[in-house]
Order: structure tokens, then C-alpha cells, then sequence
């Protein structure tokens, strides 16, 4: 699955560890929720950088004490119809003030994209390639936007209050 | 009339394009038809049993004529010539092919129409009273507050996926018309005692399988602070809503599993956390939604026109008069429904040409504008009292000014086995025969405010749980059976009905209504209690003992 990043589709860093696997000393590592609470320091400290795949029925509050320290949190879809992921990821940004990478995996689909980059996502494990092909286009479809999100883009209420401002000032 | 402006504009038509690319990719087999059905359906595009659906929405309830002309010409160009009106402020196209579709929208989006979230499992076409802003007495114009919902809702980046569909419907009178009880979210519009414009919020309301009254979650939330209230129930109803079971995904159901004070305090902790933020409404933002609803230029005229007095020696627009006709802010002026519930038609259908003669009809007498009741009516909200004679000429030709309004023959029914494919049983056939059966208006009149609700299947589309008698089609060993309760309300006393017995067979169902209703003639304690009024003081015994006795 092609992971993008930035609008371009790029290696992933993370190795990506099952329950068993061994946690590498010297590399990057994206491990599952409940291995990262059994120890967390130890995986934190091993000196290079931790992601977190972090399910979408698991309270955030557990994860809050370490977003400074993770690289990646990586946040699931099971399949595209179940949006629990789109809350935990605004809460994250919004509220937490969480700055890593926020990844958005499981069924990625093209047609979700503007929404995800919406509710923070900045990394996106894309299902099929030519979704990912066309991640730059997808998210420049819209260009107007109703609600105030983390992502900062001006909403539509304010932009029709900077027109009547502009208008009015000579 | 609430204007689009180039920024509403943009999205819609952004919105169209998306979907062309989308169907484009369905149609090429790069979209499965699991991927593609969560897109149609938020595009409104249903498939039924015979053809897709389009089903368009009506932002609560306004239409311009040039918006009901363009709906006119989608039924003509791409449909069989004609519309059905929704009980939630929506028009449906039963017969349009899924290549014309992005045309279609395309068309209706010239005019400002979209059919955005009018399904799928986010947050529905929000809906309101449709005599806002004319109905005497209103605390405010509910639509302002809908408008600012509609635009909050659409395309919301974190409640497109939730557990399922939701619903918001808005009331700004005492007397509710938007049944604000049976919805997702009810927001009762009113002013505290310091005159502060507000809400009461409901939430958990539902009809469906389990049908529940929506609960106070909160006597008064204040209108700047309105859609951040609303993100906070959203927000844990995402969270936390079943996603297991498909029939208990709806928010009623968490809000019953948590019990209402539970679930008013995980909202409570999640409002305190976000409720100054972004979303708060500042009242130059209302102030500007609020300048973009034109008012009619009223002018001052008789409340009492010579014309009126000429006509009402007429018997028949008399009859008419007093049905359809009801009181308007303004003097001189009156808010006038027109009936899409002829005897024996489908209920809640126009035709492209009524369509067509409707709007000229808003241009000439209501200011251009037309709205829609979740009644399955139509509504000319602006008419000055001097023109209703004129007026009800040519609404009789046109087949719309059956003098039924609220009364036993004005039956909401939803399309049932005819269209649906989730469907038991059929309901427009009911529903037309029921009208044959009470077509004398003496003796519609007679019973007076009686409300038929027909479903055909347990979805309760047609909201037979609040009907005052409402028809559930269901069915058993390959036939259609229907099960029959009363008592129910779905206005501001909103109440489930009881259930009376075992179904009955199609054939006897119009027979079955006929015996209650004798029942509650003779029962009735005096000419003017109404049925639904008979039946809570007596309970539902001696009308089953009616019903069963001779089956």
C-alpha cells in the first residue's frame, strides 16, 4: 500500500511490528496500542523514533501523555464507513495539540481524502495505487469549506465576512 | 428566500463535478458498488426496486418558482413527468438513469438545488416549520438558525461517517409542524427570561423499528452557542454509537442504553471543553446569514377584502376556505396549502406541469415562493387574501385544492412495495383506497383533524408510529398484512401509538379503519374531541373490541 505524504507518495520510515516481533534497537517502529502501554518508556527510549497504530474504539486519554515523544500516531479505518477515526484525529490535533505525523490507515479511499486532510491527517496509507496517484488533484477539488477545523482553512462564514470588510473599506 | 451566493454556489457545483468523476469511475469498474454506495446515497441516489431514486433536498421547506420550475423540468427530461414530496422536505425521481444523473444535479444546481446528504449516514437535510417566517406568533424565523445548520452540517469533515443517519428539525412555534420530537436533534426555538434567542435541544428521538419521543438534553442553549452544542452530541454519538447492529445505531439507542443523564454529561464534558471556539456564532455571523433571507414587500391591505366576502357565498371555496386557508403575520395576507392528497392519488406526488403551474402561480400570487410540509403538502405562504378567490379557481383545475388538509384523507404514506425495496407491503395503494373510502368531505369534516400514517415496512418511513391511526405493512407467509395502532401524535404532545391487535390482510385494512372510525363517532364525548383525543381517554380497548369482535 503506497504511503503519501506531502501530496507524493514516499517510503515508509516505520517498520510495522506485529504482537511478536521483536522491537528494533536502532530503527524506526510503528507498534499496536497495547504493546506500546505495556512498556512505553522502553520503547520510547531506545533512541530512534516510535508510531503508535492506535484503534478507533480505544480512549485517546491513554495516549495523551506521549504524543510529545511519538513520531507517528496512526489512527484506523476498518473500512471507510466507520468515521470514529475522523473524531479522535481532530481531538488530537485540536485539542491535544498533537504535531507529528497523524496517519490515517485501513481502507484508505480517494473519495475520503478532503476529509481527512480536514480533520488533521498528513500521512495516508493508501489501499489502491491509483487513489494514491491521484491524492495532489482530489484534495484541490474543493475550494470552499463550511466548518472551522485544525486544518485553518477559512471558512466560509469568515470569508463572506473579510468580502463585506474589503467592501466597505475604500 | 435565502440567496446562495458565490461561495453556497461553488461548493454545490464542486460538489456535482466530484460526483461525475465518481459515477465516471463506478460506470469503469474502478469504484466497487460497496465503495460507490456510501457516495450515491450522500448524493441522494437510492436504488429501488425498478430504477435509482434521486431524492433532491428542499433546505426547510422554501422554493423559489424558478427552483420548482427546474425540479419540473428533471421530472420531464430525465424522470416520467412527475415528483414525489417526502415527509422530510425532499422530492424524490423515481425513474432516473445513473448516467444522466450528474446532469440532473447539474440542472438543479443552476438554481441553487443539491441533493448533498440527503442520505448516508451523516447529518441529514435539516428541516424546519414550513410557515416559518409567516406563521403568526413564531419566536423568530427558524431558517436562519437552519441555514446556519444546513452550512455547518454539509460535507462536515469529522461526521460524514457516523454510525448512521441523523436527523435535525427546527421549531419556532408553539404548535410544532417540523415533529421535532422524532428526530435525532429537535431544537425548539425560543427567548429566555432575559430575552436572549436560544434553544431548547432534544436529542434521541426516532421512529423506525424502536421508536422513541426525543428527551430534554438541555432547556437552553443559547444561539451563539448553538453548533457547538450540537458537535458535542455529535461528536460522542461518533464515538460511542453502536456500529455492531444496524437497527441500533441510531442515537435514540445510546441515548437509552446511557440513560439521558449519562449521555447529557459525556455531551456536558465535551461542550466545556470546546464551546469557545471557532464555532461560537458571533451575531455579526448571524446578522449576515439573517440578511441573505428576503422578506416579501408587503403592502398594507383589508383583512377583510370585498373580493373574499364576494366569494365566500360560494359553498365550495368556502369549504375550501376554511380548510386550507390559514392565518398569516400580516394582515390582508394568508398562508395557503395546497393538497397533493386528491382522492385516490398517491399522496405527496405532483406532476411536471402542476409543478410548472405552481410556480407561476408563487410569481403571480406569493411572491415566488412555494414551501413544503413534511405533511407531503405544498404550501403558497404569502397570498394577499383579495387574490384567494382567483387563487382557488385555478388551484381547482389544476386537482389542488382538495379541501382535505388535516383530515382523515390527508394520508402521509411513503412509496412502499410500488418503489422501495426495502418494503413488506405496498402503502399508496392503502392510502388511495382509504381516500375513496372518506372522499365525502361532510363526512371527512365531520371526523374532523384525524392523521392516517402509512408505512410499508418497519423503517417507518411513513411515520405510522405518530399517526393519530397509523398502518404498518408487514409481511407474513408470503402476504401483506398490516398492523394497525392509534393514539399516536407527532406534534408538540408527540406520543407512539398502541398497537390494537393481530395485522390484518390487505384486503380488509380500509374496512378495519372504517370500524374505528364509527367507534370513535359514537364514542366521542362531544362533536369537536378529536379522535387522537377520544382515544387517550378511553385507551385503545374499545376500538380493538370493535375491530376484533366480528374477525
Amino acid at each position: 500500500m503506497p504511503l503519501v505524504k506531502k501530496g507524493e507518495i514516499v517510503a515508509d520510515a516505520y517498520l510495522h511490528l506485529g504482537d511478536e516481533a521483536e522491537i528494533p534497537e536502532n530503527d524506526s517502529a510503528l507498534v499496536l496500542a497495547a504493546r506500546f502501554l505495556a512498556d512505553p518508556e522502553a520503547i520510547l527510549n531506545r533512541g530512534h523514533s516510535t508510531g503508535v497504530i492506535w484503534p478507533n474504539n480505544r480512549d485517546l486519554d491513554e495516549l495523551v501523555p506521549y504524543l510529545g515523544k511519538l513520531g507517528v500516531v496512526a489512527l484506523v479505518f476498518p473500512t471507510f464507513r466507520d468515521g470514529r477515526a475522523y473524531s479522535q484525529a481532530r481531538l488530537l490535533r485540536e485539542r491535544y495539540g498533537y504535531k507529528g505525523e497523524l496517519r490515517a490507515t485501513g481502507q484508505v479511499l480517494r473519495d475520503q481524502f478532503v476529509l481527512m486532510v480536514r480533520a488533521g491527517f498528513d500521512a495516508f496509507d493508501v489501499r489502491k495505487d491509483a487513489d494514491a496517484d491521484a491524492f495532489a488533484a482530489t484534495v484541490k477539488r474543493y475550494s470552499v469549506f463550511y466548518q472551522p477545523t485544525g486544518d485553518g482553512r477559512v471558512t466560509a462564514l469568515h470569508r463572506r465576512m473579510q468580502a463585506r470588510l474589503a467592501a466597505n473599506t475604500p | 428566500m435565502y440567496a446562495y451566493d458565490e461561495i453556497d454556489r461553488t461548493l454545490v457545483n464542486e460538489r456535482v463535478s466530484e460526483f461525475r468523476d465518481q459515477v465516471k469511475r463506478r460506470l469503469s469498474g474502478e469504484l466497487t458498488e460497496d465503495e460507490f454506495k456510501m457516495l450515491r446515497l450522500m448524493n441522494g441516489v437510492y436504488l429501488q426496486l425498478h430504477a435509482y431514486m434521486l431524492r433532491v433536498a428542499i433546505p426547510y421547506g422554501t422554493l423559489s418558482a424558478p427552483q420548482l420550475r427546474k425540479m419540473a423540468h428533471v421530472a420531464r427530461r430525465y424522470d416520467r413527468g412527475y415528483g414525489h414530496f417526502t415527509t422530510r422536505q425532499n422530492i424524490q425521481f423515481n425513474w432516473i438513469k445513473l448516467a444522466d444523473l450528474p446532469d440532473a444535479l447539474e440542472d438543479l444546481a443552476s438554481v441553487g438545488i443539491h441533493a448533498m446528504q440527503t442520505s448516508g449516514n451523516c447529518v441529514r437535510n435539516v428541516t424546519t416549520d414550513q410557515w416559518a417566517g409567516v406563521a403568526p406568533g413564531e419566536v423568530e424565523d427558524p431558517r436562519i438558525w437552519a441555514e446556519l445548520l444546513r452550512q455547518y452540517s454539509t460535507m462536515h469533515p469529522e461526521f460524514t461517517y457516523l454510525p448512521r443517519k441523523f436527523k435535525i428539525a427546527i421549531t419556532a412555534s408553539d404548535h410544532d409542524r417540523a415533529a421535532i420530537k422524532v428526530h435525532d436533534i429537535g431544537l425548539r426555538l425560543l427567548k429566555n427570561a432575559s430575552g436572549e434567542t436560544g434553544f431548547e435541544v432534544l436529542v434521541g428521538g426516532g421512529l423506525g423499528r424502536t421508536p422513541f419521543i426525543g428527551k430534554v438534553i438541555k432547556p437552553f442553549v443559547a444561539g451563539r452557542d448553538i453548533l457547538s452544542y450540537v458537535e458535542s452530541i455529535l461528536r460522542v454519538y461518533n464515538q460511542y454509537g453502536r456500529r455492531d447492529n444496524i437497527y441500533k445505531a441510531r442515537i435514540k439507542i445510546l441515548v437509552h442504553e446511557l440513560g439521558i443523564e449519562k449521555f447529557s454529561a459525556e455531551v456536558e464534558e465535551e461542550w466545556q471543553a470546546m464551546r469557545d471556539s471557532a464555532l461560537q456564532l458571533d451575531d455579526e455571523i448571524v446578522a449576515d446569514i439573517r440578511s441573505r433571507f428576503q422578506y416579501p414587500g408587503y403592502q398594507t391591505l383589508s383583512d377583510t377584502p370585498d373580493e373574499l366576502t364576494a366569494a365566500s357565498a360560494d359553498p365550495q371555496f368556502e369549504r375550501w376556505l376554511n380548510n386550507s386557508v390559514a392565518k398569516h403575520q400580516k394582515p390582508g395576507y394568508a398562508i395557503v396549502t395546497l393538497s397533493l392528497k386528491p382522492i385516490g392519488g398517491p399522496p405527496g406526488d405532483a406532476t411536471a406541469d402542476q409543478m410548472d403551474a405552481i410556480a407561476d402561480l408563487a410569481d403571480k400570487y406569493s411572491f415566488g415562493e412555494i414551501r413544503v410540509g413534511h405533511e407531503q403538502n405544498l404550501a403558497l405562504p404569502n397570498v394577499a387574501k383579495r387574490d384567494l378567490p382567483a387563487l382557488w379557481q385555478r388551484l381547482d383545475e389544476l386537482g389542488l385544492a382538495t379541501p382535505n388538509v388535516n383530515l382523515i384523507t390527508d394520508i402521509i404514506a411513503c412509496p412502499g412495495l410500488d418503489y422501495c425495496s426495502l418494503a413488506n407491503a405496498r402503502a399508496i395503494p392503502i392510502a388511495q383506497e382509504l381516500t375513496r373510502r372518506f372522499a365525502n368531505h361532510e363526512l371527512a369534516e365531520m371526523i374532523g383533524r384525524l392523521h392516517i400514517n402509512i408505512s410499508g415496512c418497519i423503517n417507518a418511513c411513513g411515520h405510522h408510529h405518530v399517526g393519530h391511526i397509523g398502518i404498518l405493512g408487514v409481511e407474513k407467509n408470503n402476504a401483506e398484512f398490516y398492523q394497525i395502532t392509534i393514539g399516536g401524535r407527532a406534534d408538540e404532545g408527540a406520543v407512539v401509538g398502541t398497537l390494537i391487535g393481530p395485522a390484518v390482510p390487505y384486503d380488509d385494512v380500509a374496512n378495519v379503519i372504517e370500524d374505528i372510525v364509527e367507534s370513535y363517532l359514537a364514542l366521542r364525548a362531544r362533536p369537536d374531541e378529536l379522535f387522537y383525543q377520544t382515544v387517550e381517554r378511553l385507551g385503545v380497548e374499545p376500538f380493538k373490541e370493535r375491530v376484533y369482535a366480528t374477525r
